[in-house]
């Protein structure tokens, strides 16, 4: 058994090498046929095939797939063809071949060089240059110096670097490998979500299986560098994703977020140089030392190089992780990997960068994927969530979901994120119940603004952004929340109601039966009610009716 | 000595020192609440905010937790500092609406009433009397707890069992909320709900400390037995 694919939509995946022959949706029940009919006689199993949902074709192979065919998975592909517990199936595709190339080849100074030549950026949302974040630490004096690979994934919907660490997790310790000769580190540390079993168990077997190899531990393959890891796992707060936060937490101190203004490649964990990597920036690093700086720096765009893996999730057909070559366009991930969106329903914001990233309109769907061009236009990278949003959702009620999500995770150090995100939830939360006042827009404005300028790290840095951006691109929509005291895309319940078109209402007794407060009346023939008094506004009608005659106002 | 400048006049700081004691010793005014100069910075409350201009790049943060650099410029009085001050003591004055330190602090910068709906805290959340019974009494007391909008101060595990009820806390407060009672017979922290009998002096018979921070200040600074049988009048 493998890692994940990526193609979420359509799993559980088969995929039979060497011919790469596709299925999809696979039950245990399939089983015995697919060993029968096409393991013994070579047959392929049509119900088994991915039908492309634009042209109506049977696709047989994997990489004849449209979700898969704009892709670009240098760092993610390899999931597929390993068993996450073998290090023998790692080694058999070129594993550890980089670090190899790395001890043997390279001075710890040229390794730094060509991490820096090929571009590459931190991947867990600040968007740092790597070589020149190595190069800092191994030039910081003092000993011992640290590596910490960040796997405190927290955004919600995002799953790349949980997927990465149980499908591949030797590609992230090879990275690390690496990392720590160049840096001059004997020490590791992976700081994992508690919320990852899986993930903990894959990588507990790999680092175990690398020290059996000798590649890891005193005297790697024979040389005089020596390096070990310790998997610590994290206590399920989002803020510890957060660098110094992280540190603060390994050294059992309150996650908190702490001044950088001596940056943590200098004095970071126990006050010593800590170079601190994301999951996927660690496993880019073996493919740059492997197949070369100038080969890596082809890919992507002037100002970011490479690919990033996104979780596309939301309103979109093919939900799944999707790894582009940067500068790919939103249009590109959305339509042509994410296949648009399902019921015929109209795109209308796409989230990038988590929960404190912004909402990016359709008219900015044809911009590059890139950590600079997302800055600004209000949005960011991040750690590469991407939830897509269509007609049926309210923007005031995302913008209040992640702020609520947001006001929880703070740590509440700074009174500006604590009392500035609580406030917005409460401005947000009443503009949704039908109580938003005129000003409330510009009040939440000015508080968005104090909230990214005067609180101490990222998270309060950026935490306005879903509000400052869905402000910016849909204005309109708080305005009818606000003055009109309706939700356009009639989400918001105090704000909606719910009524049966006595025309196309067949009487069938659906609604009447789905209804949890009997608010629903009629009898046979008689085109049924809703009585607005007991309506709870739950949306059971809508979804029962086969008709289309509850209409939402 | 590191030189800079403040507001376009050059100061002097000790390398390792930050810029909010600098300032303030050369007379800047720059608000603050969760600063004190006997326990280490924290940088919480966000009102100490000035913009600092480094290497052509201009930022604000909190110059309690910035530390001086050489040829750094700061600027304690923009708008941008302005606007932001007040909208931090305008959430806190929401928060705590009944605290004069914040009355004080909102009516200087000519706020009359929060836009916020006026909550019934006392506590600003700053951290002092937790930094103060950690750094320089050694009791661990008083901690935070949760996160985020839940965030509190209290006992750890909300028992004030190790409280030695000196009082440090209450000194500390910038916003009073910290409030201790004192009887002949005990002494009371309000706030963690930590009530300690009260010892008499042998000598003149009057109580003078809680029994229990006598003990806790023997062992820590390892006095003999009957050191602190005495109160301090009496001792001479």
């Amino acid at each position: 058994m493998t890692g994940c694919h990526g193609f979420c939509e359509r799993g559980p995946l088969l995929v039979i090498n060497p011919q790469k022959l596709f299925y999809q949706k696979v039950q245990v029940e399939d089983v015995p046929e697919v060993l029968s009919e096409t393991i013994e006689k070579g047959n392929v199993i049509d119900r088994l095939l991915y039908v492309n949902p634009v042209t109506g074709e049977k696709i047989v192979h994997e990489d004849e797939v449209p979700f898969y065919k704009l892709q670009e998975r240098i760092i993610f592909g390899k999931n597929g063809s390993i068993d996450p517990t073998s290090i023998e199936d790692y080694i058999a595709i070129g594993g550890y071949k980089a670090l190899v190339k790395a001890l043997f080849n390279m001075s710890p100074e040229e390794i730094i060089e060509s991490v820096k030549r090929s571009g590459l950026r931190g991947r867990g949302g600040g968007g740092f240059p790597t070589g020149l974040k190595w190069e800092s630490c191994r030039k910081a004096p003092g000993e011992p110096r640290y590596v910490i690979c960040n796997a405190d994934e927290g955004d919600p919907g995002a799953y790349m670097d949980r997927s990465l660490l149980e499908g591949n997790p030797h590609s992230v310790l090879e990275g690390m490998l690496i990392g720590a000769y160049a840096i001059g580190s004997n020490q590791g540390h992976v700081f994992v979500r508690k919320e990852y079993p899986l993930a903990v168990q894959n990588l507990r077997i790999a680092l175990q299986q690398a020290e059996e190899y000798g590649l890891l531990g005193e005297g790697i393959l024979g040389t005089g560098f020596d390096f070990s890891v310790r998997i610590n796992r994290g206590g399920g707060a989002f803020v510890c994703g957060e660098s110094s936060a992280l540190m603060a937490s390994l050294e059992g101190q309150p996650g908190e977020p702490r001044p950088k203004h001596i940056h943590t490649v200098i004095s970071g964990l126990h006050d010593k140089p800590t170079n601190l990597n994301n999951v996927e920036t660690w496993a880019n690093v073996p493919v740059i030392i492997d197949k070369g700086d100038q080969w890596y720096a082809q890919l992507g765009t002037e100002g970011s190089k490479g690919t990033k893996i996104f979780s596309l999730v939301g309103k979109v057909n093919n939900t799944g992780l999707v790894e582009v070559p940067m500068g790919i366009t939103l249009r590109e991930i959305v339509y042509d990997i994410g296949g648009g969106i399902p019921g015929g329903k109209k795109f209308k914001a796409v989230q990038t960068g988590g929960p404190s990233g912004g909402c990016i309109p359709e008219s900015l769907l044809d911009i590059p994927v890139d950590f600079d061009r997302l800055t600004e236009v209000g949005s960011m990278m991040g750690s590469g969530g991407m939830i897509v949003m269509d007609e049926g959702n309210c923007m005031v009620d995302v913008a209040k979901y992640f702020i609520n999500f947001l006001r929880d995770e703070s740590c509440g150090k700074c009174t500006s994120c604590r009392e500035g995100t609580q406030r917005m939830y409460e401005i947000l939360n009443d503009i949704t119940e039908g109580k938003g006042k005129r000003g409330d827009v510009e009040l939440l404005e000015e508080l968005g603004w104090v909230v990214a300028e005067a609180s101490l790290c990222a998270l309060g840095g950026t935490a306005p952004n879903p509000v400052l951006s869905t402000i910016q691109y849909f204005r309109d929509e708080y305005e009818a929340h606000i003055e009109e005291k309706q939700c356009p895309a009639g989400v918001c319940k105090a704000l909606i109601q719910y009524t049966i078109d006595s025309e196309l209402c067949t009487a069938c007794g659906r609604c009447r039966k789905a209804c949890p407060s009997d608010a629903i009346s009629g009898a046979k023939k008689v085109p049924h009610k809703i009585d607005q008094e007991k309506c709870v506004k739950c949306g059971m009608c809508v979804e029962s009716c086969k008709f289309d005659a509850v209409k939402v106002q | 000595m590191i030189e800079f400048t403040i507001d376009g006049v050059g100061v002097e700081g000790e390398e390792g020192s930050n810029v909010l004691p600098v300032a303030l010793e050369n007379g800047f005014e720059i608000p603050h609440l969760c600063y004190h100069d006997e326990v280490s910075p924290y940088g919480a409350c966000r009102l100490c905010l000035v913009e600092v201009e480094r290497g052509g790049r201009r930022r604000m943060t909190a110059s309690c937790t910035y530390p001086v650099q050489e040829g750094i410029q700061v600027f304690t009085d923009t708008e941008k500092v302005r606007k932001a001050r007040r909208m931090i003591i305008e959430l806190l004055l929401a928060r705590c609406p009944d605290r004069e330190t914040l009355q004080e602090l909102a009516s200087q910068m000519g706020i009359e009433k929060p836009r916020f709906e006026l909550r019934e805290e006392e506590c600003i959340l700053c951290g002092l009397c937790e930094r103060v019974c950690r750094e320089v009494v050694g009791a661990n007391a008083i901690s935070f707890f949760s996160r985020g909008h839940k965030r509190e101060m209290g006992p750890p595990f909300r028992d004030p069992k190790v409280c030695i009820a000196c009082g440090a806390c209450v000194y500390v407060c910038p916003v009073d909320c910290i409030k201790m009672e004192e009887t002949k017979e005990e002494r009371t922290i309000v706030r963690w709900e930590r009530t300690l009998p009260m010892k008499k002096c042998k000598t003149c018979g009057q109580s003078f400390a809680p029994w229990f921070q006598l003990e806790y200040i023997k062992e820590k600074v390892k006095l003999p037995k009957d050191f602190l049988d005495v109160c301090p009048d009496c001792r001479g």
